[in-house]
């Protein structure tokens, strides 16, 4: 029982974790078609941001966090005019080529800048230590974590269901040519969630930094991650990815808990099973 | 794959002259590069050969990516299972005969290419790379555990191949194991060159360019790509083959996803749909890499970025295609 309840919180933690970080992702790609490999990059970016203002700056966790998710859209604007907007509309190959090049490119200069060593986001005091839940403690961040995730979850629907913005992604992301002769400005409305993918992405990596560490290779090992969760949830899918993340999550948790020695194997087992059944994706429409 | 690369990709059928002419210089050009790199770099043929095993990785990618059109990140599966396939033959079963160990090597790449092939082609896009890539780390994992037959995570060590046909041991200049190589590839090449202006090749090339048509014509896709897997199945496995009995250990890099992801790297950076492009490419990324990443691994990532972003920006039909598109401009402006 004992094993099993942390098993879900881990599970959950992880999987808010992912959601947070991979939504920003799903909502890309179902927009712009853009198949990006550098959306880990930004969220080790983001890491790496908070850390250096937390221990080296001494700031407050609360405003590492805003300084990350400013930081990195800054450096991701030029990124998007420059570079992103040359894909758009490109074959997957191109797209892949081109993101995973920037990817490679923000490993080598992270560890130039920051060195090849882990990088830890100290955490507050609030947030360090157990919370007694009556019947169970659980680590406070973790606790932290999973509320970020339902906040940004609920933000999200509130935005894309209730906003005028919303209706516009909507419509962009159901026919970009029909919204833009409605009179929707869609670049703008590309560049706005280019910016909330990338700010979102920075977000999760700082929250989750306790659980997907900082360091130079995070791009490139948590990349694959982040893309199989778009592609089991469906491409632009905001439930789909949720529920995506919590799967995934409970079966590497469960797997690393119940069978370490298989490492991964059991994860990428059920993400073949689970493609092959539906190959595009849980909540992924048809085209 | 979407409607919008049929424009941009729709490869032009030059045939200007006579082809096979031109497939006799390119034999000469190879074998000349071969002799040139023995003499040249004689203490490098350690390198020169492990560019080889890796010229015949990127060449089973070509067939897949660059005819196909699939774009796979797990390419390496089928490289990494004719390595390990040799190498377990050869140490578990007492199989050390070099052509017998590159023949397994074969089969079992060709198999994995079936394999895989189901797989990925289940898939188109986003779902088809995720599914390639979830095929490599399940590769890869299924090695480490399975560590009585390959040794897991140590390498599988103590690959001893006997000499070849009896005569031409496999010395420790790795003489033999060059020469072995590039006959190898020759070999190989002259087989692709067939393939790829056969009715079958064609008909790949139809299908990267339009499916639907191709269906429509009443041609089957899926049957035709996945015969196509196999195929490169069996050329990346002698590639691992050879790799495992020139350097006489397998590790788990060769399952491994940034193996494939270089593979990709290089095909692209010399022009997918070319034989020559896939040469190019693989010599100039892995003598750069030789020269770079002695010096700073961190650094060899960057340039790799940064020179993966200038081919797709500035040379999308990477350096041979540029080379072949400059030379043929020259050449038509010329009377």
């Amino acid at each position: 029982m004992q094993v099993f309840f942390s098993i879900g919180v881990d599970a959950l933690a992880y999987g808010m974790v992912l959601f947070i970080i991979s939504i920003g992702l799903s909502v890309t790609m179902g927009l712009m078609r853009v198949v990006n490999l550098a959306h880990g990059a930004f969220a080790m970016i983001g890491g790496y941001i908070a850390s250096y203002a937390a221990r080296d700056l001494g700031l407050g966790y609360g405003f590492a966090i805003i300084l990350a998710v400013i930081g990195t859209i800054i450096i991701a604007i030029p990124l998007e005019r420059f570079l992103y907007r040359r894909i758009y509309g490109a074959p997957e190959l191109t797209q892949v080529l081109m993101t995973i090049g920037i990817t490679f490119c923000v490993i080598g200069l992270a560890n130039y800048v920051f060195g090849p060593t882990l990088k830890t986001i100290p955490l507050p005091a609030d947030l360090q230590g157990p919370v007694n839940l009556g019947f169970r403690t659980i680590a406070a961040h973790k606790l932290f974590a999973i509320g970020c995730g339902v906040a940004v979850a609920l933000g999200l629907w509130f935005l894309i269901e209730r906003t005028s913005f919303g209706v516009k992604l909507r419509a962009s992301v159901d026919n970009t040519a029909m919204a833009a002769s409605l009179g929707v400005r869609t670049r703008i409305v590309y560049a706005a969630s280019f910016a909330l993918a990338v700010g979102l992405a920075a977000f999760g990596g700082v929250i989750g930094a306790e659980l997907l560490p900082v360091e130079p290779y995070y791009a490139l090992r948590y990349m694959v991650t982040f893309l199989v969760v778009v592609s089991v949830g469906g491409a632009g899918s905001i439930p789909g990815a949720l529920i995506a993340c919590l799967l995934l999550g409970a079966i590497d948790t469960t797997g690393r808990y119940l069978v370490p020695e298989y490492g991964e194997f059991f994860f990428y087992l059920a993400v073949i099973a689970i493609v092959w059944v539906f190959p595009r994706g849980l909540l992924g429409r048809a085209k | 794959m979407s409607a919008t690369d049929i424009s941009t990709s729709a490869a032009p059928a030059v045939h200007t002259g006579r082809p096979w002419q031109r497939d006799l210089i390119g034999i000469a050009v190879i074998l000349l590069a071969a002799i040139g790199g023995y003499f040249l770099f004689p203490d490098n043929l350690a390198l020169l050969t492990r560019i080889i095993a890796i010229m015949l990785l990127v060449l089973s990618l070509d067939l897949v990516t660059g005819y196909c059109g699939v774009a796979t990140l797990g390419h390496a599966a089928l490289f990494g299972a004719g390595a390990y396939a040799a190498g377990i033959a050869a140490v578990t079963f007492g199989i050390t005969e070099p052509l017998s160990m590159i023949g397994i090597g074969a089969i079992a790449g060709a198999v994995a290419g079936l394999v895989s092939g189901v797989v990925i082609l289940r898939g188109h896009g986003l779902a088809q790379l995720v599914l390639s890539i979830a095929v490599i780390h399940l590769f890869h994992e299924a090695a480490n555990k399975a560590s009585t037959y390959t040794g897991g995570s140590d390498g599988l060590s103590g690959i001893a191949p006997d000499p070849l046909f009896g005569l031409f041991e496999f010395d420790l200049w790795g003489r033999t194991a060059y020469a072995f190589g590039i006959v190898l590839l020759v070999l190989v090449f002259v087989l692709l060159r067939i393939l790829v202006r056969s009715p079958f090749g064609m008909l790949c090339r139809g299908i990267r360019q339009d499916p639907i048509r191709v269906s429509a014509m009443g041609a089957s896709v899926k049957a035709s790509l996945i015969k196509m897997y196999v195929i490169s199945g069996a050329v990346a496995g002698i590639g691992g083959a050879l790799n495992a009995v020139s350097t006489q250990v397998v590790g788990l890099d060769s399952l491994s996803f940034t193996n494939s992801a270089e593979a990709l790297v290089m095909l692209v950076l010399g022009g997918a749909g070319s034989l020559y492009g896939a040469f190019v490419g693989t010599i100039v990324f892995m003598w750069f890499e030789h020269v770079v990443s002695a010096a700073n691994p961190f650094h060899w990532l960057t340039i790799v970025g940064a020179l993966l972003i200038t081919v797709v920006l500035f040379a999308p039909k990477g350096l041979y295609g540029t080379a072949a598109n400059l030379a043929k401009r020259f050449a038509r402006s010329r009377p």
